[in-house]
């Protein structure tokens, strides 16, 4: 019965887990701490690059009002990239290793920030803007002081999105070669077993919930309480962007 | 153009398309509030008349208007149109006989101007035909070219042309009933006073059975047959003509409902055609006032010339009489 | 794990062979030759696999999020678990949800269609919801008024409406099956992932992987063009103003 194997294969995945990614009878493999933090770390630097690009570039945008068509039709073109093909490309033009791993995750992970911190900024109410413009704040104090707390909840939308995206390619980019993520257990089961990379699986999945979960709390922080009054800020509501009606 | 098997033939026969309404100790309490939203509501409205609710807000009279097809259930009493309970029919089925206009007209952006129109007739399963010269006469009779508005979408209208689609919507399958809540309440004063005016030309034309709800009493004493002055819960104060209620009102909110200047009011349900003019006086004011004039606007006229005899003019500009202070005070007596 | 094997020759060896081949030997970016030799046995084949895999994905997922969305529309208190359930679906790496579908379902197609509507369900359930939320209120009050049952409310009224709003949640959704299809090569040899895995898998066959990503790409961008299509052919009053 494939239940009761799929039973026997999870309860042999948790196992898995415990012994901290350790088959027996296989020596030397990277422990699952190790591999799980070295995912993060791939995947931080993915995305606090693609932060240090796109945001300054979609906030500015935004401000001024300008590049409407670039910053939205770059969300579209960006959701058509099919993340494996574009590892593979990188392997492909720049040869296996971190950088080109980066390299795609930045291509993945710019175009949403840049999008939703656009439409973020663009959006704010332009009388919050005119008011904050009739006292005499600077450019720049506008945007930090006003757009920007207003623009919170879509900035991170784009955020999380992309931190979405690049945890996701990272453990893809196993499957282009490239070692040093909790992919490769799933890239090499003929080492590890079903079970192991059924517990490779299951703590990807654990990462990719607890990164979530960890950028709606830091977003909820950031949220000035005035917009924290609507309560729609929950688990479900936040766990993905806002309702994109292209 | 001959409005035969469309819909029943309009003028003297309309009253076969309009049915008598009787609210009788109609309810509504609602779970959770100590008062209820109507307490004990009974009145009744002729076939062909209109009955307007009117009451400040939290006077039940919307609660009341939705009552009566069903939008709201009633908690008590009943309700009786052509002398059948509403409450035995199907709510469906009962609103497809019941027009029905809201303030913010409610147009479906999906549907053309025609196929907006067309709503009930299709829901009551008329044959293409009849439905298409339907539409066509109702454009018509709401003053709109049917060949240049009936292929367009709501958007592409002006507010004003939008209510009148909604008029036109709920007239389609003739029903005996017409609800209307508030219907001209978002529009700027101008093309109010005008919709207010191609309504009553309409009314006189259909003679449906009108409910009609509004906060303005300058509107209930304009449009009304009879005016139904709620109070807060429901409450009926008084259900009488506009210039009973004008000359005579009930108690003290009426009279204060109705306005310090109910006297004046009055004076604008009658026009100088009623009135014995004076002779003419040999000068001609400058304004001059028409026969059509309003006694109210008369008044006005004399006043803002210094208290002045002011003459009236026929159609062709010659002097048909006077009338003064003294003359017009006089009718009040 | 690595299972594909199927398809004929899809690497020439970079070294020997024929000088027609010497495109392939230098391994250069774009060879058309080795298109034109493969486009039968290999691409084609990729490309019409990856077609059925998003239609199948799609259908089932548009199907199921309308039932949920409607449930949720009628009752309130649906919309919250919904969410919950497909946000953390949505969140699960798309490699990760293969694998812990599969001691179940195997290696199949099963598995990666099981995952890829996972991935629709929240954006269709969403989209379609909000949609009919949107409408504006005054136009079902009229709706209701003039007599429509809620079913026919529903199907004249509210839905009609709330098509744009579908609409762009479909488009979103078929780019996403699109592009998460070529992950699903890895589980279930199908799609047009197959070549570009099978072209890493051998020393990087560059041509390869370019026309099969660039497949995927056109892929997208026509899914997301017929759709837009659709919308206008669906929704011709969303273009009119005074």
């Amino acid at each position: 019965m494939t239940s009761l194997l799929a039973t026997s294969t999870f309860v042999q995945a948790f196992q898995f887990i415990g012994r901290d990614g350790q088959v027996p009878g296989v020596p030397h493999l990277p422990t699952l701490i190790h591999l799980t933090l070295e995912t993060l770390k791939i995947a931080a630097i993915g995305v606090g690059i693609s932060v240090l690009i796109g945001l300054p570039i979609g906030l500015w945008l935004g401000h001024l009002h300008k590049g409407s068509f670039i910053a939205i039709n770059l969300g579209n073109v960006w959701r058509s990239l099919p993340s494996l093909a574009l590892l593979a490309f990188g392997v492909a033009v720049l040869g296996l290793g971190l950088a080109n791993v980066e390299l795609a995750l930045i291509v993945l992970a710019v175009p949403p920030i840049i999008t939703n911190a656009y439409v973020a900024i663009d959006g704010v109410e332009g009388d919050a803007v005119d008011a904050a413009r009739g006292t005499g704040l600077t450019e720049w104090q506008i945007l930090r002081q006003v757009e920007l707390p207003l623009g919170i909840p879509l900035i991170f939308a784009g955020i999380r999105t992309a931190a979405l995206f690049v945890v996701s390619t990272t453990t893809i980019a196993a499957l282009t070669g490239y070692s040093g993520s909790l992919g490769d257990i799933i890239d090499n089961e003929t080492s590890y077993h079903l079970s192991g990379v059924l517990g490779a699986a299951i703590c990807i999945a654990a990462l990719a919930l607890v990164v979530e979960l960890l950028l709606a709390a830091l977003q909820r922080a950031l949220t000035p309480k005035g917009l924290k009054v609507t309560g729609r800020e929950d688990l479900a509501g936040t766990l993905t962007p806002v309702v994109e009606t292209a | 153009m001959s409005t035969a098997n469309t819909a029943q033939p309009e003028g003297s026969s309309a009253s076969r398309q309009a049915a008598t309404l009787e609210l009788r100790d109609v309810a509504k309490h609602y779970p959770g509030q100590r008062q209820p939203a109507i307490a004990d509501l009974s009145f009744t409205v002729g076939a062909g008349e209109v009955c307007v609710l009117v009451g400040p807000s939290g006077s039940g009279k919307t609660t009341a208007l939705r009552l009566i097809n069903r939008m709201i259930e009633p908690s008590g009493g009943d309700i009786l149109l052509g002398g059948e309970s509403v409450l035995g029919r199907e709510p469906h089925q009962l609103r497809r006989h019941i027009g029905y206009v809201i303030q913010q007209i409610g147009l479906f952006p999906h549907f053309t101007v025609a196929e907006n129109i067309a709503t009930v007739p299709r829901l009551l399963g008329w044959d293409k035909r009849r439905t298409a010269a339907r539409v066509q006469e109702l454009l018509e009779l709401v003053g709109l070219d049917p060949d240049e508005i009936g292929p367009r979408y709501p958007a592409q209208l002006s507010g004003g042309q939008r209510q009148r689609i909604g008029v036109a919507r709920a007239l389609a399958a003739d029903p005996p009933l017409m609800l209307m809540d508030e219907p001209f309440g978002a529009i700027d004063p101008i093309t109010r006073t005008r919709l207010q005016d191609e309504f009553k030309r309409l009314q006189a034309q259909v003679q449906k059975t009108v409910v009609f709800v509004t906060h303005d009493i300058d509107e209930a004493i304009k449009m009304g047959d009879k005016i139904a002055i709620l109070r807060e819960g429901g409450h009926l104060a008084q259900y009488d003509s506009p210039a009973k209620i004008l000359i005579d009102p009930a108690d003290e909110f009426v009279a204060e409902f109705v306005g310090a200047d109910r006297a004046l009011k009055r004076l604008g349900l009658e026009t100088l055609d009623e009135v014995k003019l004076l002779p003419p006086n040999g000068a001609v004011s400058s304004p001059t006032v028409t026969r059509s004039t309003s006694v109210r606007d008369a008044l006005s006229a004399i006043l803002a010339d210094g208290g002045r005899p002011v003459t009236v003019v026929d159609e062709s500009g010659k002097p048909a009489g006077t009338v003064t202070l003294e003359l017009l005070g006089g009718l009040l007596r | 794990m690595t299972g594909f094997a199927a398809g004929g020759p899809v690497i020439p060896n970079f070294g020997g062979g024929a000088s027609s081949y010497a495109c392939e030997r230098a391994n250069r970016l774009f060879c058309g030759g080795w298109v034109s030799r493969n486009w039968s046995p290999v691409l084609w084949p990729a490309l019409r696999q990856h077609i059925v895999l998003t239609l199948i994905a799609i259908s089932i997922g548009f199907v199921l999020s309308m039932i949920l969305a409607l449930i949720a529309y009628r009752r309130g208190w649906v919309e919250r678990p919904v969410l919950i359930v497909t946000s953390i679906l949505y969140t699960i790496p798309s490699l990760a949800l293969f694998e812990l579908l599969e001691p179940t379902f195997g290696l199949t197609l099963t598995t990666a269609e099981i995952a890829l509507v996972s991935y629709t369900l929240l954006i269709l359930f969403r989209n379609t919801l909000t949609g009919l939320r949107e409408v504006p209120a005054e136009v079902k009050d009229a709706a209701r008024g003039m007599g429509m049952s809620p079913r026919q409310s529903l199907l004249r009224v509210e839905l009609p409406l709330a098509a744009p709003a579908i609409i762009a949640g479909l488009r979103i959704a078929a780019v996403t099956v699109i592009s998460l299809g070529t992950v699903a090569s890895f589980i279930d040899d199908q799609g047009l992932g197959v070549p570009i895995l099978t072209a890493i898998s051998n020393g990087v066959f560059k041509t390869e992987i370019v026309v099969a990503g660039a497949m995927a790409v056109g892929l997208a961008l026509i899914a997301d063009g017929l759709l837009v299509i659709l919308q206008r052919v669906l929704t011709p009053w969303t273009r009119a103003h005074r």
